[in-house]
């Protein structure tokens, strides 16, 4: 294990196209039911308890069996029943092996252009990180990225974004360890918690004419 | 409590549907409505208890055999309800539909009243060539009443491919259900899984709504609305469609 | 003797031949995919419209495509489309999540998808125009996404610009000084600028423009001319 090479997975800086993704926010600050810290919170608390947690898992069960792969990114084919949100996830996925090839050796079996917590898994196994590690990694992005779309978006203090981020970091955690825990379950039985809201959010961004985030 | 019911439909063998079996229990008691003759049976699931209730443990297999026609619909709402101190209420439905068979299961909400804790659990296996319409209805608290725990667990296949694979969870155990990112403070969630033939178009169904294509040969239509009738709003008129088997 | 065998003399350094029929040399770098050149300048400087007299330059001389980087995703995008410049399967909007410059210099990922994509459906191409958002004087783009910058500012930003400097003016492969035509409307002294870019840019190229009197911007085509035909 290696803490440092943990830190680069998950730093936002890493280029992987993540800045250009809102995680649904967008949609749901245009919905006007996020105006401020508040409702952030709920919005990432639910973000959390819903797709980090899918992603940690699968990130976490792609880390820990790199055969497992192409099993996997069925299985978040059949959890992300919005096309926009199943693009999105593909287009960051793709992002992020761009970068992991140069960072590190990937294994081919991830191909060109898998879910992102395929690719974020990929990543891990190639850098020697541990499942429970990748799912740490997983679920911090899955509420950082939104949070700092929140920042842009609706000028929020960001001292105030980055104390919620604190708050949510015990449950990033606990989210993570039951992700890991679970990582070695059939497919059909990985977590599958979903958003009503994030999907339906994602379809009406994609007709969108003027938007800012991808997704 | 514990029940079991079962059915069964069989094609006739003269283009209509024949119910071999037909069987439940308390809760779980079944009523065949609809015209006679037409061969296309209508179930009713006629609540016979109050619940589910803690502690409950309940299932409904479903099997509609090959060129089969079957539509299941309930006479009210369910009310899922805290009781004695118990483990959580469970129901559990299974439903397989076979090459040329329809199933059209549009039962009546789910009420999730204060202190409820229940788990609904959904497995569907499609066979290619079947047709499915597959709704489900949430509504979290009675009026202005905050819900209790329920937890929605589905698994659609189709062909032997997981179709649709989705959790939902409600109720002060669940973080952030009524944030923007799940419910954004909407009463009611509804979903409505079509797999198969003859699928609603893909697009924006109302302000709070998408009909969504899935990754295999299906589409999901969700809605959220801040009641009920919001979400019936979206999604009722995409269920119009018999799903009748074209012969072939 | 198979004809690619021969002695070696004594004067000779020992080496080795590689197989027959295997050209030895890693594919070269520059010549294997399309020129990128990016272009980039403030809001309101007139890069959308240097694209699109690009295109109607050298759209039938060139296999070009154009990547557009837009705060309002497809704005730059329909505004090529709309002007008949280049079929729209010639053009990428890319989302840049409020950080136009993000998405050219730090984190150029989707980018540089966009550029294979293109490629992947167009076949090889000569150029591709990556296009900034409108953005400020300090944005520039990555070497890993272009191979050539073209910074625009327009003479009605003031005659202060290039003295200022700023990556942009300073280190961009070609300054282009934009609206010429405008300098006696707003009292900009156009020798000034001359002078200041110069001081600034050493050696680099710097072009007058009025995309209003030169609707091919020659000279910017004549610059990107050169480009293309240094690398075949």
């Amino acid at each position: 294990m290696s803490l440092a090479t943990l830190l680069l997975l998950a730093d936002g800086r890493l280029p992987s196209g993540g800045h250009a993704h809102s995680g649904g926010l967008e949609a749901q600050v245009a919905a006007g039911r996020v105006k401020e810290i508040s409702g952030l919170d709920g919005f990432l608390r639910g973000k959390l308890a819903t797709g980090g947690l899918v992603s940690a898992a699968f990130a976490a069960a792609a880390c820990a069996d790199v055969t497992r792969f192409s099993e996997l990114d069925l299985g978040l084919d059949a959890r992300t029943p919005s096309p926009g949100l199943r693009r999105a996830s593909r287009a960051q996925g793709r992002a992020l092996l761009r970068a992991g090839r140069a960072m590190w050796t990937l294994p081919a079996a991830v191909g060109r252009e898998p879910h992102q917590p395929v690719a974020l898994g990929a990543l891990a196994a190639a850098a020697g990180l541990s499942p429970v590690e990748v799912a740490v990694a997983a679920a911090h992005g899955s509420i950082t990225g939104p949070a700092s779309a929140a920042v842009r978006l609706l000028g929020l203090d960001p001292y105030a974004v980055h104390a919620l981020l604190a708050r949510l970091a015990p449950e990033c955690d606990r989210v993570a360890a039951v992700a890991a825990e679970r990582s070695g379950d059939p497919v059909d039985e990985l977590p599958a918690a979903g958003a009503p809201l994030l999907d339906i959010g994602a379809e009406h961004h994609a007709t969108w004419e003027v938007r800012l985030f991808a997704s | 409590m514990r029940a079991r019911a079962h059915i069964v439909a069989e094609s006739d063998g003269r283009g209509g549907t024949r119910l071999a079996v037909l069987h439940g229990e308390s809760p779980l008691l079944l009523r065949r409505t609809g015209r006679r003759g037409d061969g296309r049976p209508i179930v009713h699931l006629v609540g016979g208890a109050a619940g589910p209730l803690r502690g409950d443990d309940l299932r409904l297999d479903i099997e509609v055999g090959p060129g089969a026609w079957l539509e299941m619909l309930s006479v009210a709402a369910s009310l899922a309800l805290p009781g004695r101190p118990a483990p959580a209420s469970r129901l559990t439905v299974t439903a397989t539909v076979a090459a040329g068979a329809t199933l059209r299961w549009l039962p009546e909400p789910l009420i999730a009243a204060a202190g409820c804790d229940h788990v609904a659990i959904t497995r569907v296996a499609v066979e290619a060539g079947g047709s499915l319409l597959w709704r489900d209805d949430l509504v979290c608290g009675r009026h202005g009443e905050e819900p209790g725990d329920v937890r929605a667990d589905a698994l659609i296949s189709y062909a032997g491919t997981t179709l649709y694979r989705h959790e939902l969870t409600v109720g002060p155990r669940a973080p952030g259900w009524d944030g923007a990112a799940v419910l954004g403070g909407g009463q009611a969630v509804g979903t409505l899984v079509a797999a198969g033939s003859d699928l609603p178009a893909p697009g924006i169904a109302g302000p709070n709504a998408a009909v969504m294509p899935l990754a295999g040969p299906g589409i999901l239509a969700t809605a959220v609305g801040s009641d009920i009738r919001e979400v019936c709003r979206a999604l009722d008129p995409l269920c119009r469609s018999p799903l009748i088997p074209v012969p072939g | 003797m198979h004809p690619d065998l021969h002695e070696h003399g004594p004067d000779e350094t020992p080496h080795t031949h590689p197989e027959p029929g295997v050209d030895p040399h890693a594919p070269l770098h520059t010549g294997a995919r399309a020129l990128r050149v990016g272009i980039g300048g403030p809001v309101g400087s007139g890069k959308t419209a240097l694209v699109a007299a690009l295109c109607r330059a050298l759209g039938a001389e060139l296999r070009l495509a154009v990547v557009t980087n837009d705060i309002y995703t497809t704005e730059d995008a329909d505004f090529l489309l709309r002007n008949g410049v280049l079929p729209a399967e010639r053009i990428r909007a890319v989302e840049t999540g409020c950080c136009p410059h993000t998405a050219i210099r730090d984190d150029i990922s989707a980018n540089l998808d966009a550029v294979e994509d293109l490629e992947a459906a167009l076949g090889p191409l000569d150029l591709v125009l990556v296009e900034s958002g409108g953005d400020n004087l300090t944005a520039t783009f990555s070497k890993g996404l272009i191979d050539q910058q073209i910074f625009v500012v327009d003479v009605a930003g003031g005659d202060k610009v290039p003295r200022k400097g700023g990556p942009g003016v300073t280190t961009a492969d070609l300054l282009v000084i934009n609206k010429t035509d405008l300098a006696p409307l707003v009292g900009a002294d156009l020798s000034v600028m001359e002078r200041d870019a110069a001081a600034r840019r050493g050696d680099l190229p710097t072009v007058f423009l009025s995309l209003a009197e030169d609707k091919a911007a020659t000279p910017v085509a004549s610059w990107i001319r050169g480009l293309v035909a240094s690398r075949v």
